[in-house]
């Protein structure tokens, strides 16, 4: 393995454009419901009108007897699959029993997929399905969180990947008596959707034999591979999934979803290719961030020192799986306080399972604890900033561990720096123009930097052409671009020379796309990869006849612009084709893995941290609220490429003001079904709602994070930006917002 | 699927339009309720215009009709007979990107690429009309477009480059239509 140093080449650093723009703004990317087959049917779910009950009687005639239509599925028609849990449960899953599509007559969620509807055109499974009639038996059901917290429970069984709240540190509730200053608050945060662009989708191409090539829209080819044989029975040599593109996912492409379940399904039994499209309104029917209600105490001494952090969480999940993310350990983490004490619950609530929703449980732990501190350094009449160093952390307290690195007061420095914080007033409403009142406000932000065992390939052609493949995605996140760099510097290639194959199934093994880990783990394998050819080829150069390497030292020789060179002597050395030729080698192939190292992690822990500041206006007439500037200060590692990095932080920060201003999935909790289900009542940031966003990376330098000294920057953008924006409300305005989204009823109300 | 599949397709009530595509006249039966969009993407295979929502809400969809931006999932195929649309697919000329596509590229004006086709044709289409002078009208004009991705910033640094581009060469390839 190569040390750090050694991945500085042309490209890894370098802002270069994503290697499959062309691709998508000619059109030329084909998405899961995009791939063409021959004689393709088209299927389309029918949707429970019911929260939870039974089904009666279900009438399928009218629609069967529509011209075109094949077949309509239902729990009464439906193929066996396996009758264990364990095999619907994948890589991700939480504990618990995974939703079966079709599986009996029971309702548990309202919108449940209970009829698939398969005819040779989409227009006429369209037709088919809005005459599919169901008699249903109703059952009370309970969607309103508030009336579950007396249920609350500590889920018995922790799920795989997600740490427990820490033990207690002292004893905060006579910490937090004693203490001079302290506050006590509830903050929530309303349900949100993913809604990535491309609704979920399925094109299952019928290949004969029992082979399928399957287009899904996932975040792992390989995930939904797995789920497919085990549900169906099927050898993994009869099920390839290739997903090159996916629109979106933000979490939601993660477990395999009830789309791909119904379109195998049909395309086994009718023994045709399928192809199953959720609608905008029923992708509302997939998991979601779970409305989240906490407790944040927190007591300091008079100079600003905490003496006591109680963070105490209730999450809403599903009947039938225990979800749990991370939401209260933040608080043991960012700041140092000697007592502290943790509480996460969840409680049943009859709708579908909640799902990872970028920087799952992180952007709600983080939220009520940096709204918390703002609100203490009001309490202290101490600038945010001091108070934040006051209690820095050089220690991870819940783990007991070292970080491997951690940059965040230069993010707190060279953020300040760069947003103005000096121009602040410290008191509130004390900052107006014309009609508007002008706040600023900051947060932190905290991701735990993970890397996961992956494998990659790296494959050199005798025209001096590298291929690098591995089962990873790329979601929008830029990993083609940065596998490609990080491939091109290593065997000294132009970045044109180097091509990335992804999202296919028979590839490299890879964990699921998600976490931020991505970058680091398949990056990591590719370094490994590349580092394995780069040795047979030097080897193959030294041992040719009359070679200019043959008694240089392995350390001496470079590659680069496609030649094998001598340090010094550029003059010196062989182009990569010659040497393909002289060694009669067609290719020089290499599969490498690479995992956290078991020791560092013994003694260390990796998190990416971040400071957001952010400039809000609000109108104090009309409560309407405008982010007009917010600086994101990242310290994440190293950065393989500051372009399609800086567009993930902004794409973070979008969602963060999302998240803060408009985001939330109403709950009708007497039909107990979800209303706003579409992109007009469902409110995402849209062009107009942003204004400038300043992304500037701290440097840091990180070689025992991982291999190539990357930390991920998926989720770290969107975190701290909701509590940033809350902050700066309140400097605006004077009032305490407690409640995501704070949308203008609030600010006029408060 | 080739126009002739399409045809085969239709059933009685299938209605014959002519519609030229990206230059290419198509006489296509088509039923009344197929939109422009399904047309697109399950008739002539032209995937490069996406379905985010097929309520006209997202912007996903967006062509241009006759040189206008429009939501091609809130119109009806046969409401287009004898119209010019050019789709994402027909912007690029002879290889040569469009300069709204190659400045998407340049200030990674997108991630996920779904929404892009739409943004593209939107950016096109808003030079066209000609009223958006600052980047605040920007934003607002490109508004109908959502990208959940949230590469804003970047859209409207693209949009605004592109626009200082045709000011300065006349000829560019969007005056044409």
């Amino acid at each position: 393995m190569l040390n750090a140093e050694h991945t500085q080449g042309a490209h890894v650093g370098a802002p270069r454009s994503r290697v499959d723009g062309r691709l998508k703004v000619t059109g030329a990317a084909r998405y899961a419901a995009e791939f063409p087959a021959d004689s393709l049917l088209h299927g389309v779910i029918v949707s429970s009108a019911v929260t939870r009950g039974k089904i009666k009687r279900i009438h399928t005639g009218d629609a069967k007897a529509q011209p075109g239509v094949v077949e309509v599925f239902t729990h009464e028609n439906r193929p066996s699959t396996a009758w264990f849990d364990y095999k619907y449960r994948d890589e991700t899953a939480p504990p618990g029993s995974p939703f079966r599509p079709l599986y009996d007559d029971e309702i548990q969620f309202s919108g449940q997929a209970i009829a698939l509807v398969v005819a040779e055109t989409f227009e006429a499974a369209r037709a088919a399905a809005m005459l599919v009639r169901v008699e249903y038996t109703p059952a009370d059901h309970a969607t309103n969180l508030d009336l579950q917290l007396d249920e609350a429970y500590v889920p018995p069984k922790k799920r795989n990947g997600i740490k427990p709240p820490p033990k207690p540190r002292g004893d905060a509730e006579a910490a937090f008596a004693a203490a001079p200053v302290k506050l006590q608050n509830e903050y929530r945060v309303a349900i949100e959707h993913h809604n990535p662009m491309e609704p979920h989708a399925t094109t299952v191409v019928w290949k004969g034999g029992g082979k399928l090539t399957i287009h899904d829209k996932t975040q792992g080819s390989q995930n939904s591979q797995s789920y497919v044989t085990n549900v169906f029975g099927l050898s993994a040599d009869d099920v390839e999934v290739i997903s090159p593109f996916v629109g979106g996912a933000f979490g939601s492409g993660l477990r395999p979803q009830h789309q791909l379940f119904l379109a195998v399904m049909a395309a086994l039994q009718l023994e045709r290719s399928v192809r199953v499209e959720l609608t905008r309104d029923q992708t509302f029917t997939l998991g979601y961030r779970p409305c989240t209600i906490q407790q944040v105490s927190l007591a300091a001494n008079r100079d600003g020192k905490l003496q006591s952090v109680m963070h105490n969480a209730t999450a809403g999940t599903s009947r039938f799986e225990d979800y749990q993310e991370v939401v209260v350990n933040w608080s043991g983490l960012l700041y140092d306080s000697p007592n502290a004490s943790f509480d996460y619950r969840l409680a049943k609530l009859d709708t579908y399972t909640p799902s990872d929703m970028r920087a799952p449980g992180a952007t709600l732990g983080v939220f009520a604890l940096e709204a918390a501190m703002d609100e203490l350094s009001c309490e202290l009449g101490m600038d945010p900033i001091e108070l934040r160093l006051r209690n820095y952390a050089d220690r991870d307290e819940n783990d007991d561990k070292a970080f491997t690195s951690k940059e965040l007061r230069a993010c707190y420095r060279q953020g300040a720096e760069r947003f103005g914080w000096s121009r602040r007033s410290s008191k509130p409403r004390s900052m107006r123009e014309g009609r508007e009142l002008i706040g600023m406000g900051m947060a932190s932000g905290v991701w735990e930097a993970m890397m996961q065992k992956t494998a990659a390939r790296a494959t050199l052609t005798a025209d001096g052409k590298l291929e690098i493949a591995c089962a990873t995605a790329d979601i929008g996140t830029g990993t083609y671009t940065i596998l490609a760099q990080i491939a091109a510097d290593a065997l000294g290639l132009p970045l044109e020379r180097v091509s990335v194959k992804l999202g296919d199934s028979s590839l490299p093994k890879s964990p699921v796309e998600g976490g931020s880990w991505t970058a680091a783990s398949a990056g990591s394998a590719v370094q490994a990869a590349c580092d394995s050819v780069k040795q047979a080829l030097l080897t193959a150069a030294r041992g040719l006849e009359g070679s200019p390497l043959a008694n240089v030292d392995l350390d001496r020789i470079v590659l680069r612009d496609g030649r094998a060179e001598v340090a010094a002597h550029s003059s010196a050395g062989l182009a990569i084709e010659d040497i393909m030729r002289g060694a009669g080698k067609q290719k020089l192939e290499a599969e490498e893995s690479a995992a956290p190292s078991k020791t560092a992690m013994l003694t260390h822990v990796g998190y990416t941290h971040s400071a957001v500041f952010a400039e809000v206006r609000v109108d104090e007439e009309l409560g309407v609220v405008r982010v007009t500037r917010i600086v994101n200060a990242v310290a994440a590692g190293k950065i393989i490429n500051p372009k399609t990095a800086r567009s993930q932080i902004l794409g973070g920060v979008v969602m963060g003001i999302g998240m803060a201003l408009e985001e939330e999935t109403l709950v009708d909790h007497h039909l107990g079904r979800f209303m706003n289900h579409n992109l007009a009542e469902y409110h995402v940031p849209v062009n107009a709602d942003i204004h400038d966003i300043d992304v500037l990376f701290v440097e840091e330098h990180d070689e025992m994070v991982s291999p190539i000294g990357v930390k991920g920057l998926g989720e770290i953008g969107i975190v701290g930006t909701a509590a940033a924006i809350a902050n700066a409300i309140h400097h605006a305005t004077g009032k305490r917002m407690r409640d995501l989204p704070i949308t203008i009823d609030k600010i006029i109300g408060a | 699927m080739s126009p002739s599949a399409a045809d085969a397709s239709a059933s009685v009530g299938a209605i014959p339009i002519r519609i030229t595509i990206n230059g290419e006249s198509h006489a296509l039966q088509v039923e009344p309720w197929t939109t422009l969009l399904d047309l697109l993407r399950l008739h002539l295979d032209l995937t490069g215009t996406k379905k985010g929502c097929d309520h006209g809400q997202c912007g996903a969809c967006t062509v241009l009709v006759d040189g206008k931006r429009i939501n091609s999932c809130l119109t009806l195929a046969v409401m287009k007979d004898g119209s010019e649309v050019t789709t994402i697919e027909g912007l690029a000329q002879n290889g040569d990107l469009h300069p709204v596509q190659a400045a998407f590229v340049e200030y990674d004006a997108f991630q996920c690429g779904y929404c892009t086709p739409g943004q593209i044709c939107s950016a096109v289409g808003l030079i066209n009309e000609g009223h958006a002078q600052s980047r605040e009208e920007i934003r607002e004009l490109m508004s109908g477009n959502i990208c959940r991705c949230g590469a804003y910033v970047n859209i409207v640094d693209a949009v605004e480059h592109a626009m200082a581009h045709r000011r300065q060469s006349p000829r560019n390839p969007e005056a044409r239509s």
